[in-house]
C-alpha cells in the first residue's frame, strides 16, 4: 500500500488525532503562556526572582522528554493528564525566558518617562512595558509552539492523544505491514501541522504587534 | 483652552543620598524657582542636576529636606497625581514608540479622565502650538519623525493637562546645533505665552544664557555656586569656578544674549518724502550731522540723503539721495546685528522695530557703547548691593 492510499483509506482517523494533537498543543501552550507570562511579570525587576524562575524551568527542560512522562506516570497515571503536564512544563521556558528577557529590554527611559507622565506602575507595564516586550514574548510562545509540537508526539508514549499514535505504533511493528506508512504519516502530520500554526504565529504578530515596533 | 500660568517651587535643605554612594548627589540644597520663570540648573556632569529636578516630581524621593510646590508640601501629594500636572521632557523626548504622536500627547488626559472628544482636539492644539500640522504628524509614529520632530512632540505631550510647570532635562541635548537653536527659539516663543514654571537642566553654557531668566550655576552635590540672571551671570561671575565654566568672551556672550531693540540707538534726523529741502538741511546742520533718513508715510525707512544731496536745492526732497540697503531688527541679537553691520555698505544702518517702523541707527560704536553701558550697569548694582545695608 502506497502512504496516498494509506492516508486515504485511515482518513477519518487520521484526521481525528490531527485535531486531537492540534487541540492539545493550543491548550497547552495557552496555558504555558498565561503562567510564563506571569512569571514573567511578577519576577523581571527582581534580578534573584527570575534567576530562580529561569533556572527551575532550565532544569525541567534538561530532563528528556520520555523520562518526564514516564516520571509523571506513578502520579497522573496514562493518557491526557501526564502528556498535557509534561507539555505545559516545557512550553514554559521559553515563554518565561522571552518575557523576562522582553521587559528587560524595554528601554528604561521609556519607562522612566511613563512614570514621569504620572503613570502607576501597572499601568506603565500594561500600555508601555508589555506592548513593547510583545514582539519578543510572541517569539517565545511560537518557540514554545514548536516544541510542544514534537513533544506532543512523543506523549503517544504514556497514550496520550495525538498523532504520537500513528508514529509509536508504525515503529512497534517496524517491518511490519504499513508500519513505514505509518511512522510517515504521522511524522509529515506534525510538520503540517507545525507549519500552520506557525503561520497563525505570523499573522498573530501582524494583528497585534503595534504598527510602531513592527519590523 | 485658557492656558495656565506657573506656580513657585521651593526646595528647603533637601538633600538626596543615594544607597552605597560616598557623598550626597544633593546635598543641603535652598532654591526658590520664581512662577512663571524659566530656571537654568547649570552644571559639570555628575553634579547632581537630573536628580535635583527629578525630586520635583517625586521620581527621586529627597532624603531629607522639603519641596514646596505652590506652597503645597510635595510629600502630601500622590506622586503619580502629582506627575500629572508636572509636564516632563527628557533627552530624546522619550516618545512611546509603540503609539502614534496623536496617542502619545493624549497620555496625560487619559490618564486625568478626559473624555475622548475633548482630547482630540486638545491633541491638535496642542500640535499646533509647537509647529506640527496635525493633519500631516497625526497618525504617525515616533520614528517617522525626524529628531528635532519628536522633541516637539515631546513638549506638546509634557504640555497636553496644561501643567503650571515643566520639568526638562537636556531636552535638546541631542540635537544638531540649527534644530537646538531653532527649538530653543520656540520654546522661549512658547514661554511667552505661556508664562509656565520651567526647570531646565543643561550643562551648556550658551543654551543656559540664552533660555534662562536665572541660572543655578551648581558644583558637585549641587552646591549652588551663583543663583543670578545671565547678564549678571556673565559680568560678575562670583568666583573663578563660574568664571572658569563660562569660558571667557562674556562680551561676546553678552552680544548673543541682548537684543538690539534693548539697547540706546543713536538718532539721526528723519523726514518724509514731501519735508522742505531747506528746513532738513538746517536741521541736519543744527545737529552736528552729516545725513538724514528719508522714510513712507509707515515710517519705513527709503532712503540716505547727505548735505551735500540736499545743498542748493529747495523744495520738498523727492527722491534725492541713496536707497537704504540692508536694516536690522529690533529683535535681532546685537551678535547678528553685528554681522550686518560688518557686512553692511553703510557704517551706520537702520533699525526697524515692529512692522519695520523705524526705531533708530546702529554703528559698529553703537555696539560698543551698548556692551560698555550692561557692564558698566552691572558694576554700578553689584556697587549699590554690596554697600547696602545688611543684616
Ligand atoms: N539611581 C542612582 N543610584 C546611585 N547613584 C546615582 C543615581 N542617580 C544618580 N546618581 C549619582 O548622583 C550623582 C548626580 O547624578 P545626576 O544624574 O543628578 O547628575 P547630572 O548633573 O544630571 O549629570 P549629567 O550632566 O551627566 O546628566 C552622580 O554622582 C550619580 O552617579
Ligand atoms: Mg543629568
Amino acid at each position: 500500500m502506497s502512504l496516498w492510499e494509506y492516508v486515504s483509506s485511515r482518513k477519518d482517523l487520521i484526521l481525528f488525532e490531527a485535531a486531537q494533537h492540534a487541540s492539545m498543543v493550543a491548550q497547552c501552550v495557552l496555558v504555558a503562556a498565561v503562567l510564563g507570562v506571569l512569571v514573567g511579570v511578577l519576577s523581571y525587576r527582581r534580578a534573584h526572582v527570575s534567576a530562580l524562575a529561569l533556572g527551575m524551568a532550565g532544569v525541567l527542560f534538561t530532563i528528556p522528554s520520555l523520562a518526564m512522562l514516564g516520571l509523571l506516570i506513578p502520579p497522573l497515571g496514562l493518557g491526557v493528564a501526564p502528556s498535557v503536564t509534561a507539555i505545559t512544563l516545557y512550553a514554559l521556558l521559553p515563554i518565561i525566558r522571552n518575557t523576562v528577557v522582553g521587559l528587560r529590554g524595554v528601554d528604561a527611559q521609556l519607562v522612566d518617562a511613563a512614570r514621569g507622565i504620572g503613570m502607576s506602575g501597572r499601568r506603565s507595564l500594561l500600555r508601555v512595558e508589555l506592548p513593547l516586550a510583545w514582539p519578543v514574548i510572541l517569539t517565545g510562545i511560537r518557540v514554545a509552539t514548536q516544541l510542544a509540537m514534537g513533544i506532543g508526539a512523543v506523549a503517544a508514549y504514556v497514550s496520550g492523544p495525538g498523532l504520537g499514535e500513528q508514529i509509536f505504533s508504525g515503529l512497534a511493528r517496524l517491518g511490519g505491514a504499513n508500519a513505514l506508512n505509518s511512522t510517515l504519516t504521522g511524522t509529515i502530520g506534525i510538520i503540517l501541522l507545525a507549519l500552520l500554526f506557525d503561520a497563525c504565529f505570523v499573522l498573530l504578530g501582524r494583528l497585534t504587534i503595534p504598527g510602531g515596533i513592527r519590523a | 483652552m485658557p492656558e495656565h500660568g506657573g506656580v513657585p517651587i521651593e526646595l528647603r535643605g533637601v538633600t538626596k543620598r543615594f544607597p552605597g554612594a560616598g557623598a550626597p548627589a544633593v546635598d543641603r540644597l535652598d532654591l526658590l524657582i520664581p512662577a512663571g520663570e524659566i530656571v537654568v540648573l547649570l552644571g559639570p556632569s555628575g553634579c547632581g542636576k537630573t536628580t535635583t529636578m527629578r525630586m520635583v516630581n517625586r521620581l527621586e524621593e529627597p532624603t531629607s529636606g522639603d519641596i514646596l510646590i505652590d506652597g503645597q508640601n510635595s510629600r502630601d501629594i500622590n506622586p503619580n497625581q502629582l506627575r500629572r500636572h508636572i509636564g516632563y521632557v527628557i533627552q530624546q523626548a522619550g516618545l512611546f514608540p509603540h503609539m502614534t504622536v496623536a496617542r502619545n500627547v493624549a497620555q496625560v488626559p487619559k490618564l486625568l479622565g478626559w473624555d475622548s472628544r475633548r482630547i482630540a482636539g486638545r491633541v491638535d492644539e496642542l500640535l499646533d502650538l509647537v509647529g506640527m500640522d496635525p493633519g500631516l504628524f497625526r497618525d504617525r509614529y515616533p520614528r517617522a519623525l525626524s529628531g528635532g520632530q519628536q522633541q516637539r512632540v515631546g513638549v506638546a505631550r509634557a504640555l497636553a493637562a496644561d501643567p503650571p510647570v515643566l520639568l526638562m532635562d537636556e531636552p535638546f541635548g541631542a540635537l544638531d546645533p540649527i534644530t537646538r537653536e531653532r527649538l530653543q527659539d520656540e520654546l522661549l516663543r512658547l514661554q511667552e505665552e505661556l508664562a509656565k514654571t520651567i526647570v531646565f537642566v543643561t550643562h551648556d553654557v550658551d543654551e543656559a544664557l540664552k533660555i534662562g531668566d536665572r541660572i543655578a550655576m551648581m558644583q558637585r552635590g549641587s552646591r549652588i555656586v551663583q543663583y543670578a540672571a545671565p547678564a549678571e551671570i556673565l559680568t560678575d561671575p562670583a568666583d573663578d569656578y563660574v568664571e572658569q565654566y563660562l569660558g571667557g568672551e562674556s562680551s561676546m556672550k553678552l552680544l548673543r544674549l541682548t537684543k538690539v531693540g534693548d539697547i540706546r540707538l543713536d538718532r539721526v534726523p528723519h523726514a518724509a518724502e514731501d519735508a522742505d529741502t531747506e528746513r532738513l538741511l538746517a536741521e541736519i546742520e543744527a545737529g552736528g550731522d552729516q545725513y538724514a533718513l528719508i522714510v513712507d508715510e509707515a515710517r519705513h525707512p527709503l532712503r540716505w540723503v547727505t548735505v551735500d544731496d540736499l545743498a542748493g536745492r529747495t523744495g520738498p526732497v523727492g527722491d534725492l539721495g541713496d536707497p537704504v540697503g540692508d536694516t536690522i531688527l529690533g529683535r535681532m541679537t546685537l551678535q547678528d546685528a553685528l554681522e550686518s553691520l560688518l557686512n553692511a555698505d553703510t557704517d551706520v544702518v537702520p533699525v526697524v522695530g515692529r512692522r519695520r517702523v523705524y526705531s533708530g541707527v546702529i554703528s559698529l560704536s553703537t555696539v560698543q557703547q551698548a556692551i560698555q553701558d550692561i557692564k558698566a550697569r552691572e558694576r554700578e548694582r553689584r556697587r549699590r548691593r554690596h554697600d547696602g545695608p545688611r543684616g
